[in-house]
């Protein structure tokens, strides 16, 4: 039954409803896909094969009873261990919560659930979300399916959604959940050769999502293609009471709003984003992806964005602050991990509980995010970010009486072997130098895949749009999907 | 009058401000739906958002939004239709995220103001205490330390809570004036129903803000000290904290800008820690929740359901009731003594079909001398009086309309704490109905002046005092059930 495995959102919930398979042979079929594949990829943290087959066994029945079947009926998935879900441990890959397990449901994991679909598994990410390469999880590094052509060095699936891209493009999980602060999805989706997408900051509600950065925390989805992550996102999104910060929108029927005729649309090209030394391959994949959106009917601007430089800055200001505070609840006090030493006090119990539960990357982050709130220093980097953000903002509006979305590389490489970049911190931060901007503007966004480099592995563009304007998103990426042909999958080493 | 501290090397001026805490009055808590009563069992009153677990988001609760507008409306201060909530990050066991939800930057009330009067003897002398802004915020839990021998346990039942906390500016200047501040604050409060001011269950408390200096100098260096929880407290502590830097400063000594503790026991206060121990709190906007934006139609929404306040209360009672300005303050003081007033006051005329303003004097002088002293005796409080307001009425109305004396009345208001029976019955009862039947008044006073011949004489020589005697002694002789206007007539009559 490996063909199953092969198939996406769409092709599993019609085959379903059609009487082709069974929800539970597909489930069956990702069950023991996972089991082959993940002791040696590592995209999940835990498996949870009997959720899927439960969730299965619900469809099948409903389906026998004549009853409606939901947009994601039959499709097993995999979950961000960011999301809370109940009675299945959620970690956030980090140590500090090993072995906690919620007694609640995430809205956007329950929403998924409400829709029809399983859950493979909880996936492997970036300790807390921080991190682009998934080498900061507690639970060991996600091996890539993707190889360079003639080499077996293990590369990263990106991050921090590296489990999330792996199982997807592994073919060992129909979709994913990924969550976005400042590239975490479309990077990984462009480091592996699928399509991610970041709604507009308030669709998906954050509540049972494990804070990373609050302002610009956003779930989304991850799938074979443009039309699995609207089907996707359309069963994530809408307004949640439980987070102030949900917009109070009605959702969109996205995935019957596609279309790739582009007639009358504006894609901007932002100058400041033909860095020096770009490199050729994305050079190359940025010039295909005007010429497909061209051919779609599409006109080219030429437009400027001039704040986005300090965006990279900006947002390492930002994110970190919010995630010194959003950390502090793990004290040791109430769950997760505790650490106290023979004849400790409160103080020391907290520093050794800390030290012991939180990784490198993300200690490095909360001392950033510290400092840069201290009395003192305030003004000089947290008030500035704050200012520049509203700028980049502005630039977008800006951008956006011109045009209707934005066309960039997604990231400025394909995925670097694992290890590379793991002693520069500031070198790691660059990898999302074309995601973070839209980030901080709270703009939809997504990553397509486009071709593959010279080695063999695949590069992803970006396309980023207007608040709430998802479907002119997903849209522009249809339209470059459809030409672009890309049907290049990892062949099977594992 | 002003208040000094004497010196050895001269008088010192003292300068106080408060910041008070007050619950908010609430079912929910500021950001959770949980409960918020007072001594529920530890850890029942807790939701996942209060007990800070992963994922979990705070969503504002929008009475106590509404409570805070109509305190700054109360207050007549200013009230910031744009407002925003920040984070105050430190680490406690008592503080399950890791940081307080509070308003630094922008808070939701502005400036405002108290009249107070700071001696009672004198209620027509007043000050106005600048109040500097009211926050909102959460409270914290409660560490237990004596549950086990080594460990500490976290009760969690008041974590995020909702408080105000109401910021006066450095206006006060004696104990008299800080005691009287935080008394009037809490009527207030109490009036607009958005605390309950229970300062015992620490629905109230103050940090106080205490400096010294010599006359016409700046500032002194202040000290605050934590969560004074109650009226008499409060001035202890400005005077304990106000001599005690005078004596360090004329030692020599500098006062070190601290955060003290205040010890009912022995009325001291004792050092917590100092500026150099302050946490950087790394305030910053909470990006969990958006800014507050109140529209018009909301705050005029809450400055219409707000009650008669104290001052505009006690300004009627004296304007239109004619009351004292005494019995006025007394009665104003309290919201609930206010309405047992206001109700006594309308079953009183009610009965005697007068107009309020003709049977006011006599309901204030009945509640504030007569059932004050009563219950005062009997350890009660008008809130658990058993005798009701509608009870009182029906006494008022039999002295009112002369079916007893007030002397009786006395004897009946007894009777109706012992018994809780009503007046009318207790009057029945015990067969104290006045008599007005000049006869036999006529014949008590013939025997009294006959009994008492060398009196009559001295009198009649212009020893004018013994009229009251003579009143005395024939009501003693009818059981003092004489109409007291008609015994004065005949005894005038006959001398």
């Amino acid at each position: 039954m490996s063909e199953l495995t092969d198939l996406g959102i769409a092709a599993i919930r019609d085959g379903v409803a059609g009487g082709e398979f069974t929800a539970t042979e597909v489930a069956g079929a990702f069950n023991s896909a996972v089991a082959e594949a993940n002791p040696v990829l590592n995209a999940f943290i835990v498996t949870t094969p009997d959720h899927a087959l439960a969730a299965a066994a619900k469809v099948d029945a409903a389906r026998a009873a004549g009853e409606a079947l939901g947009p994601l009926a039959g499709v097993p998935i995999g979950m961000k261990d960011l999301f809370a879900t109940q009675g299945v441990q959620t970690t956030a890959a980090s140590h500090i919560l090993e072995g906690f397990v919620p007694q609640y449901e995430s809205t956007v994991s329950q929403k998924l659930w409400d829709a029809g679909a399983g859950m493979l598994g909880k996936l492997n990410l970036d300790q807390f979300a921080m991190g682009s390469s998934n080498e900061s999880s507690a639970f060991g590094r996600v091996i890539s399916p993707w190889r360079a052509t003639g080499e077996t060095a293990p590369r990263t699936p990106g991050g921090s959604s590296g489990g999330s891209s792996a199982a997807v493009a592994a073919r060992i999980a129909a979709a994913a959940t990924g969550t976005d602060t400042g590239g975490s999805i479309r990077q990984p989706a462009a480091y592996t050769g699928i399509s991610g997408i970041k709604p507009t900051y308030g669709r998906c509600s954050r509540w049972g999502i494990i804070a990373y950065a609050s302002s610009l925390d956003q779930a989304g989805a991850m799938a074979h293609d443009v039309t699995d992550c609207a089907i996707m996102l359309g069963a994530m999104a809408g307004f949640d009471a439980k987070d102030s910060t949900s917009l109070d929108l009605p959702v969109p029927a996205w995935a019957a709003g596609l279309s790739d005729d582009l007639r009358g649309l504006k894609v901007g090209i932002p100058r400041e984003y033909r860095i020096d030394g770009l490199n050729a391959d994305v050079a190359k994949g940025w010039d295909d992806g005007i010429a497909w959106l061209k051919d779609a009917g599409a006109e080219i601007v030429d437009i400027s964005l001039p704040h986005t430089k300090y965006a990279l800055a900006t947002y390492y200001i930002i994110a970190p602050a919010e995630a010194s505070s959003n950390l502090a609840r793990y004290d040791g006090v109430r769950y997760g991990l505790r650490d106290l030493p023979d004849g400790a006090g409160l103080q020391d119990m907290y520093a050794a509980t800390r030290a012991a539960g939180f990784g490198d990357e993300v200690k490095r982050r909360i001392l950033i995010g510290t400092y840069v709130l201290s009395a003192g220093y305030y003004d000089a980097y947290y008030t500035q970010a704050q200012k520049v953000r509203a700028l980049i903002s502005r630039d977008f509006e800006d951008a956006f009486k011109q045009v209707d979305v934005i066309l960039t590389p997604t990231a400025p490489s394909a995925a670097f072997v694992l290890g590379q970049k793991s002693d520069d911190p500031l070198e790691m931060y660059l990898n999302d130098v074309f995601s973070v901007p839209a980030s901080l503007a709270g703009l939809p966004s997504m990553s397509v895949p486009c071709g593959l480099d010279r080695q063999g592995l695949p590069l992803g563009l970006h396309l980023a749009g207007r608040p709430f304007d998802e479907q002119g998103v997903l849209n522009a990426g249809l339209a470059i999907e459809r030409r672009a042909g890309f049907t290049a999958k990892p062949a099977k080493w594992w | 009058m002003s208040y000094r501290i004497e010196g050895a090397t001269g008088e010192w001026e003292v300068v106080i401000g408060l910041e008070v805490h007050a619950q908010i009055s609430t079912q929910a808590k500021l950001f959770s739906g949980a409960a918020t009563a007072f001594g529920a069992e530890p850890n029942t009153q807790v939701s996942l958002v209060d007990a800070a677990m992963p994922g979990m988001l705070p969503v504002l609760n929008a009475e106590c939004i509404r409570q805070a507008v109509r305190t700054g409306l109360a207050i007549d201060a200013q009230i910031n239709k744009w407002s925003r909530f920040d984070r105050k990050n430190y680490f406690y066991a008592d503080l399950p995220q890791g940081y307080q939800i509070s308003q630094l930057y922008h808070p939701i009330v502005g400036e405002g103001a108290v009249e107070i009067v700071p001696d009672d003897k004198h209620p027509d002398r007043s000050k106005v205490i600048g109040v500097e802004r009211i926050h909102v915020e959460q409270d914290a839990g409660k560490l237990m330390h004596d549950q086990h021998p080594t460990m500490s346990y976290v009760d969690l039942n008041r974590s995020g809570v909702a408080l105000m906390e109401i910021v006066s500016k450095p206006d006060m200047t004696s104990p008299a004036e800080a005691g009287a501040y935080l008394a009037k604050l809490r009527s207030i409060l109490r009036y607009v129903g958005s605390c309950d001011g229970n300062m015992d269950q620490g629905s109230m408390r103050a940090d106080v803000n205490v400096s010294v200096r010599r006359a016409g100098e700046p500032l002194g260096t202040r000290t605050e000290t934590k969560n004074v929880n109650s009226v008499r407290f409060v001035m202890a502590t400005v005077e304990y904290e106000a001599s005690r830097q005078v004596d360090v400063l004329e030692a020599g000594g500098k006062i070190v800008q601290e955060t003290r503790l205040f010890d009912p026991d022995s009325g001291t206060t004792r050092s917590m820690r100092s500026k150099e121990d302050a946490h950087d709190y790394r305030y910053f906007p909470d990006p969990d929740l958006l800014p507050l934006v109140l529209t018009d139609e909301f705050v005029e929404e809450c400055r219409a359901s707000l009650p008669e306040l104290p001052d505009a209360k006690r300004k009627r009672y004296e304007g239109a009731l004619g009351l004292s300005a005494y019995n006025a303050g007394v009665l104003t003081a309290d919201a609930d003594t206010a309405r047992w007033f206001e109700h006594l006051l309308t079953n009183s005329a009610q009965r005697q079909g007068k107009a309020e303003g003709d049977v006011a004097k006599a309901a204030a002088n009945w509640l504030t001398s007569e059932l004050f002293g009563a219950l005062n005796k009997h350890g009660r409080s008008l809130s658990d009086s058993p005798i009701s307001a509608e009870a009182g009425g029906e006494l008022l109305a039999l002295v009112g309309d002369g079916t007893i004396s007030g002397s009786a009345a006395k004897q009946v208001l007894e009777k109706m704490l012992e018994t809780g029976d009503a007046p009318g019955v207790i009057v029945e009862r015990e067969g104290l109905t006045q008599t007005s039947d000049t006869g036999a008044i006529e014949a008590a006073v013939d025997a009294i002046l006959a009994a008492n011949a060398d009196k009559v004489e001295q009198y009649r020589a212009g020893k004018e005092a013994l009229f009251g005697f003579f009143v005395g002694q024939t009501m003693k002789a009818m059981q003092g059930k004489g109409n007291p206007q008609l015994v004065n007539q005949v005894l005038k009559a006959k001398l």
